[in-house]
């Protein structure tokens, strides 16, 4: 998990829809959140109550598990993929108990991937980068669970094979949704090599220049799909 | 039988009726045998009349069915079929097993029985039983509508109404009479007829060994699923909440303190734990299989192989939950093994569905000379594939390259498109 960004102005009190069936989770993320200064607007159990909630209190995020009632199987991840349907750019983080690439590749999918967060429900105890996290994507932007990333790296695949290590590196990076400032940071380089190893990734990856950031989301796209 | 009423209950009549059409399709049966004989005879001699001579044994498990069902037409009870049912799809699997089975001369023998001697006596006695009483009652009518004389089962000719009426009386009496021997008969052939096309005890036992064994296969599917679905409502559940806690103390506790450090170590050990768990209940049963079948399920599992996998999977469908695990856990076990024991630098799961039969085959390019016997696993795995009547065949010559094939016959659950396979 990445540190915070230092952000100078502190964000805005986000409102959030929350979908967890376990209560105990529930109540816990609900104090966690406002300690973070953010709101809950609703809390929910399951799918369609889910719905219902963003409908009625258009949320700035929605933070959902991803096996909920009644069938007790995806019914959450696919909630949220039909929500961001629905509403082109309504950023969501999935809560999952499972290293599954398919559920976040199919989070990714939804919409332009921007706005989109696949994480483990084991982050949530590092409470300031789950915020974080929460923020990241609150703000348009792409954060997938280190473990996924891990999990994926150690997969040999084709489109990838071109990336020297190093460009593999970073890719994961921002593959978590680190801004390239955070990754010089982890990688102990400096900024202008990452951004020069960012562009060697978008080349190798035949992704030609457009707006900035979808090409970025476009790489990690590729990363989870292949 | 010979309880009162009896001859006027439905039984005589239900009696005449399985008599009469056992009789009538017993000598269509005994005409279109003794053509095929003659014509398969015929062809023998171009020897293409000798593949169709040998299917003629199996004549009796085409009408066996029928006469089955006759006899339902008798007293109301069902008989059972005393044939298995193919382990795997396709003719070929059928044609072996049914020329292997007992049942299947049971039935050959009484079906020449029914074409070549019972239909004879089956229709003199539905007739005899029927004709005499019938002419009996019907002189009277006759007589009159005749007005000089009437011919009596063709041998007496009675010109007195007085008599006549009193052969429909004695018509009544023999009705009664006759019902008597025709039961008996209809019940005697039925009895025949149930001993060579039920099932004998032994057949009956298999069959219930067959059906238990499928029971306890959807039950311990059913425990596993309960189990994993426990642990991750439960202990998953409070780790996560735990983990949560910890995290907020930490947030309270004066950076760098003792505290601090206590909390920090708390919350590692959460999360290895967390870990462990999660590994766990993939173990068990991943929930990746229930949500989304074979090919994602094993998608997954080869992201977590430390060897480099390439899944493609062709499937149409989804399949009974117990052919998805045993093929799953299958292809757990081979990329376990790979990783293990193999050496191998790549590895492939290609999976296909064709004539009734799912195949998944894992290829690896290691060192090959995996032993069945060697304790390996592979045994579990085989033991675990044929629960669900499937074979488990491995290809390893020393030196490699290991080839493993997991064949379950099935039939997919429902013919909707599988989910795009973004992972191939």
């Amino acid at each position: 998990m990445h540190p915070a960004e230092p952000d100078p102005t502190k964000t805005e009190p986000l409102r959030i829809v929350l979908a967890e069936d376990s209560v105990l989770l529930r109540e816990g993320l609900i104090g966690l959140l406002a300690r973070f200064g953010h709101q809950v607007v609703a809390a929910v159990g399951d799918a369609e109550a889910l719905h219902a909630a963003v409908a009625a209190h258009a949320p700035d995020i929605v933070i959902t598990d991803v096996r909920m009632p009644p069938g007790q199987t995806d019914e959450g991840l696919r909630a949220a993929v039909a929500l961001r349907e629905e509403r082109p750019g309504l950023p969501v983080l999935v809560l999952s108990q499972y290293v599954q690439r398919s559920y976040a590749a199919d989070m990714l999918d939804s919409g332009d991937g921007s706005g989109v967060g696949y994480l483990l429900k084991d982050r949530i105890g590092q409470v300031d980068d789950f915020v974080a996290a929460v923020d990241a994507v609150a703000a348009g932007g792409t954060v997938v669970d280190p473990e996924v990333v891990r999990q994926l790296l150690r997969r040999r695949r084709d489109p990838l094979e071109r990336l020297t290590p190093r460009e593999r590196e970073v890719l994961a990076l921002m593959a978590e949704g680190r801004s390239n400032a955070a990754i010089c940071r982890a990688l102990v380089v400096s900024e202008a090599a990452v951004g020069k190893h960012v562009g060697n990734i978008l080349m190798k990856l035949d992704l030609p220049p457009a707006a900035e950031t979808h090409r970025r989301v476009m790489a990690v796209l590729e990363f989870l799909r292949t | 039988m010979l309880r009162p009423g009896f001859a006027c209950s439905a039984l005589p009549w239900r009696a005449a009726g399985y008599l009469l059409v056992s009789g009538v399709t017993g000598a269509l049966l005994c005409a279109g045998l003794l053509v095929a004989v003659v014509v398969f005879g015929a062809l023998a001699v171009v020897l293409v009349g000798l593949p169709l001579l040998a299917a003629l044994g199996l004549v009796g498990v085409a009408y066996a069915p029928w006469e089955r069902g006759l006899l339902r037409l008798l007293d109301g009870a069902r008989v059972a079929n005393p044939h298995q049912v193919p382990a795997r799809p396709g003719l070929p699997a059928w044609l072996r097993l049914r020329y292997r089975e007992q049942a299947t001369w049971r039935e050959l023998g009484f079906t020449v029985l029914a074409a070549f001697l019972l239909w004879p006596v089956d229709l003199i006695v539905v007739g005899g039983a029927l004709v005499v009483p019938a002419y009996l009652l019907g002189a009277l009518p006759l007589l009159l509508a005749d007005g000089e004389q009437v011919n009596v089962l063709k041998v007496w000719v009675v010109h007195s109404p007085a008599v006549a009426g009193a052969l429909g009386v004695a018509g009544l009496a023999a009705a009664a009479l006759c019902a008597y021997p025709l039961t008996a008969v209809a019940a005697g052939r039925a009895a025949l007829a149930r001993l060579l096309l039920s099932p004998t005890g032994q057949e009956v036992r298999i069959g219930e060994l067959v059906s238990s064994r499928a029971r306890l296969v959807d039950a311990f599917e059913a425990e596993r699923r309960r189990i994993e679905r426990d642990l991750h409502d439960g202990a998953q559940q409070r780790l996560v909440a735990l983990s949560m806690a910890l995290g907020l103390a930490r947030l309270d506790a004066p950076a760098g303190s003792a505290l601090a450090t206590q909390l920090a170590a708390a919350q590692r050990e959460a999360g290895a734990a967390l870990a462990e768990l999660r590994e766990l209940i993939n173990g068990i049963h991943p929930q990746v299989l229930t949500d989304r079948g074979l090919p994602d399920a094993c998608a997954d599992a080869a992201d977590r192989s430390p060897v480099p996998v390439e899944v493609r999977l062709d499937l149409p469908g989804r399949f009974a939950p117990a052919v998805e695990s045993a093929g799953y856990f299958a292809v757990c076990e081979a990329l376990a093994n790979i990783a293990r024991h193999s050496g191998a630098e790549s590895a492939r799961i290609e999976g296909r569905y064709a004539d009734g039969l799912l195949t998944i085959d894992v290829w690896d390019d290691g060192g090959g000379g995996a032993d069945p016997a060697g304790g390996t696993g592979l045994t579990g795995l085989a033991d675990r594939v044929s629960v669900v009547d499937g074979a488990l065949t491995l290809n390893s010559p020393p030196g490699g390259p290991t080839l493993l094939r997991v064949e379950i016959p099935c039939t997919p659950l429902s013919p909707t498109p599988p989910r795009p396979n973004r992972c191939a």
